[in-house]
């Protein structure tokens, strides 16, 4: 037997990614070029002239027209893709809406970006956290290996849920840099995802004629709107399971890595029952303070699925600490960092413990070992202001 | 007829006598079951679709005010990657939706060369938020949001040339008709869908409320559009104009005749009726009625 050590390989995350996507073959492709997603588009557009993808790829005029076609394509039955940036995400911002309100289960890249104005080009989470309240799953991948195996994830509970489900994977960081990794086979894909074939009823379909997208009057649409809520909370179990199914079959033991106490999915947890400081992030910066953390004293957490937010989870892992620091690449204006904000509510029950709030890397700034460390030793306090660093 | 019943149903709650609705059951008639609609948002979508109800016996989406194009452009990729070439795919759209918000999308669509048939009903103004104006408001027409006052004539813009946009993306079919002509519109569908390709049909929906008519005179305010030279029924293929229903139906009545009879109008100087007379001779000389 092949050891899963033989299949690494260096690849730019940009090609991993849309070398995974290939192997998930969706039927419809649909995108508009933006930094620092356009390498992505950019392989597939090139799988499809070499006739390496069977599906149709069709050039988008606007991202508000690719998340256009792509919601069209997906509403007649079709496996669909699609990935953006920044402005690109904020210009789709109505058919984002539109696509989890219809239950369709799209799948999208996020390469992470920050907005304009000022307009900058590099990596933070403004982009996302706009669209945090549409109804989409949203994961957020630490490293290639993550990025890579969240698309295979994406397209099991999309199309398991009927919820649309964005990858995030940070601008540069992971979309442009080389690191070792192990593409999804297509015999695991096929093990893992069945094919997709809704059922007839449910979709654009001559044979079954349905009406999509109707008109709600105030008598209906708030059940919609809370069942749509209802189920994006109830897929945690099945993102869990899911999750634990494709580790299983992929039987990926990652060689060097330190050991999560709890992964599932929702989350990881690095460290101590009983640690003086938990760390908490989103995204590649997690490497960074992995790296950092040399006490046995302080904890990681890891946020993989960010939407629907596993606050329970969380509330429970970081109650056992005395400190709480949040480090984060974005920030409410007017307030506090959104993921701070999401973790307060998820911790009402525990009003002890010390949280702060740190906002790093906005717009590409580097977030080094030395920010880091800066905020394990502030960290010991509660801040009722967010603190930038860099 | 069977297939009247089929493919949109009585009961939905357009008003009674809608010009849209006219135009809509014509081109139902034109399309066989094998038909899947994107509809923009806008009258025909609010009145047809009220959950849990729906008037549509085609498999039918809404999404947006402005993407029906792009929706459609989805699906026509997803019945491409089944094989699926028997299935047409047909855009419904107000004007708001054609000439204004969704300009952009239908562009894209048309540059890449889709089979298939947008259908624009033209109430030349924004009917379902109540009749505010529009890139295809005429002249002199009072609107909510061009209202004719003491130093106002209504709208000063003349309607924008969507038939000339739709010619220069080279489209197979480009046609125009009006709800006054039922079995025009159900023709121009046919024709339309037979001729593989992308094709553009922009039919006059007369709107009681908007044009302050009464509800019996959606299809005689139509047959006038035509008659006067203002709204004439034409047909391009491959951008050729082509007479078909053109000189029977076109019999230069003073465009008064149109004018006088909707409120929209009723304010308006004998200068300004003159001004409308002219656009409709250009109409005449330009298309040789
Ligand atoms: C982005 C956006 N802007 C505005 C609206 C409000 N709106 C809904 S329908 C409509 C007008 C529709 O006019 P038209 O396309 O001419 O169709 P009609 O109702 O006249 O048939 C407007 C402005 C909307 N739904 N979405």
């Amino acid at each position: 037997m092949k050891s899963a050590k033989d299949n690494y390989e260096l690849l730019e995350g940009s090609q991993a990614i849309a070398r995974t996507i290939k192997n998930l073959e969706p039927a419809v492709i649909s995108a508009y070029p933006i930094t620092p997603q356009t390498h992505i588009v950019e392989i597939l557009a090139k799988y499809k002239a070499d006739g390496l993808v069977n599906c149709e790829y069709v050039r988008a005029e606007s991202e508000f027209a690719a998340a256009s076609i792509v919601l069209g394509a997906s509403a007649a039955g079709a496996r669909v893709y699609s990935a953006t940036s920044s402005q690109g995400l904020l210009l789709m911002t109505e058919v984002i809406f539109n696509i989890a309100g219809m239950r369709l289960p799209v799948v999208m890249t996020c390469a992470n970006r920050s907005v304009s104005a000022p307009i900058n080009i590099w990596n933070d989470h403004s982009d996302v956290m706009a669209i945090r309240d549409t109804g989409w799953i949203l994961l957020f991948a630490a490293n290639h290996q993550e990025a890579v195996d969240q698309h295979v994830l994406a397209y099991k509970l999309a199309e398991k849920l009927n919820l649309p489900v964005m990858v995030n994977v940070d601008g540069f960081i992971i979309t442009h840099s080389y690191e070792s990794v192990i593409i999804p086979e297509l015999s695991l894909i096929k093990k893992y995802l069945p094919d997709y074939n809704p059922l007839l009823g449910t979709y654009l379909n001559p044979d079954a004629p349905v009406t999509l997208g109707a008109f709600f009057t105030p008598d209906y649409y708030q059940e919609a709107r809370q069942t749509l809520h209802q189920d994006l909370l109830a897929s945690q179990t099945v993102i869990k399971e899911e999750y634990k199914l494709y580790k299983k079959l992929s039987a990926r033991q990652e060689a060097g890595m330190a050991k999560p106490a709890i992964d599932n999915g929702l989350i990881e947890y690095y460290g101590p029952k009983k640690p003086n400081l938990i760390l908490v992030a989103l995204g590649s910066v997690i490497g960074t303070i992995q790296e950092t953390i040399k006490s046995e004293n302080i904890g990681l957490l890891k946020i993989k699925t960010y939407r629907p937010f596993p606050g329970e989870e969380i509330a429970k892992i970081l109650s056992s600490a005395k400190n709480v620091a949040v480090i984060e690449k974005a920030i409410s204006l007017g307030n506090m960092g959104p993921l701070y904000s999401d973790i307060r509510g998820a911790l009402t029950k525990n009003n002890r413990l010390n949280i702060s709030n740190h906002i790093v890397g906005l717009g590409g700034r580097d977030v080094t070992k030395k920010i880091i460390k800066g905020i394990i030793k502030s960290a010991s306090g509660r801040a009722n202001e967010a603190k930038f660093w860099g | 007829m069977e297939y009247q019943n089929k493919f949109i149903s009585p009961g939905h709650n357009a008003c009674a006598g809608c010009g849209q609705l006219v135009a809509t059951q014509a081109v139902m008639r034109g399309l066989n079951k094998d038909t899947i609609i994107a509809n923009a948002t806008g009258c025909l979508e609010v009145t047809t679709t009220s959950y849990p109800q729906s008037a549509w016996g085609l498999p039918w989406i809404h999404s947006l005010f402005e993407n029906a194009a792009a929706v459609a452009s989805g699906i026509l990729a997803a019945l491409n990657k089944k094989g699926d070439v028997k299935t047409k795919v047909v855009v419904q759209a107000g004007d708001g939706g054609t000439y204004d918000i969704g300009f952009g999308l239908i562009s894209g669509m048309w540059e890449r060369g889709e089979n298939i048939l947008y259908i624009c009903y033209d109430t030349e103004a924004y009917s379902n938020t109540g009749i505010q104006a529009s890139g295809s408001t005429p002249y002199g027409a009072s609107t909510t949001t061009s209202p004719e006052g003491l130093k106002s004539i209504g709208s000063t813009q003349r309607k924008k040339d969507m038939l000339a946009v739709a010619l220069a993306h080279k489209l197979n079919y480009v046609a125009q008709s009006t709800a006054g002509f039922p079995d025009d519109i159900t023709n121009k569908v046919k024709k339309a869908l037979a001729l593989n390709g992308p094709s553009y049909i922009q039919i006059l929906s007369p709107c009681m409320p908007g044009w302050k008519i009464n509800n019996n005179e959606a299809v005689m305010v139509g047959k006038l559009a035509v008659r006067t030279g203002l709204y004439p029924l034409l047909e391009y293929v491959n951008g050729q104009l082509s007479n078909s229903s053109i000189k029977n139906n076109f019999q230069a009545l003073a465009v008064e005749e149109y004018l006088s009879q909707q409120g929209r109008f009723k304010h308006l100087k004998p200068e300004a009726v003159k001004y409308i007379q002219d656009l409709a001779e250009e109409n005449i000389k330009r298309h040789k009625l």
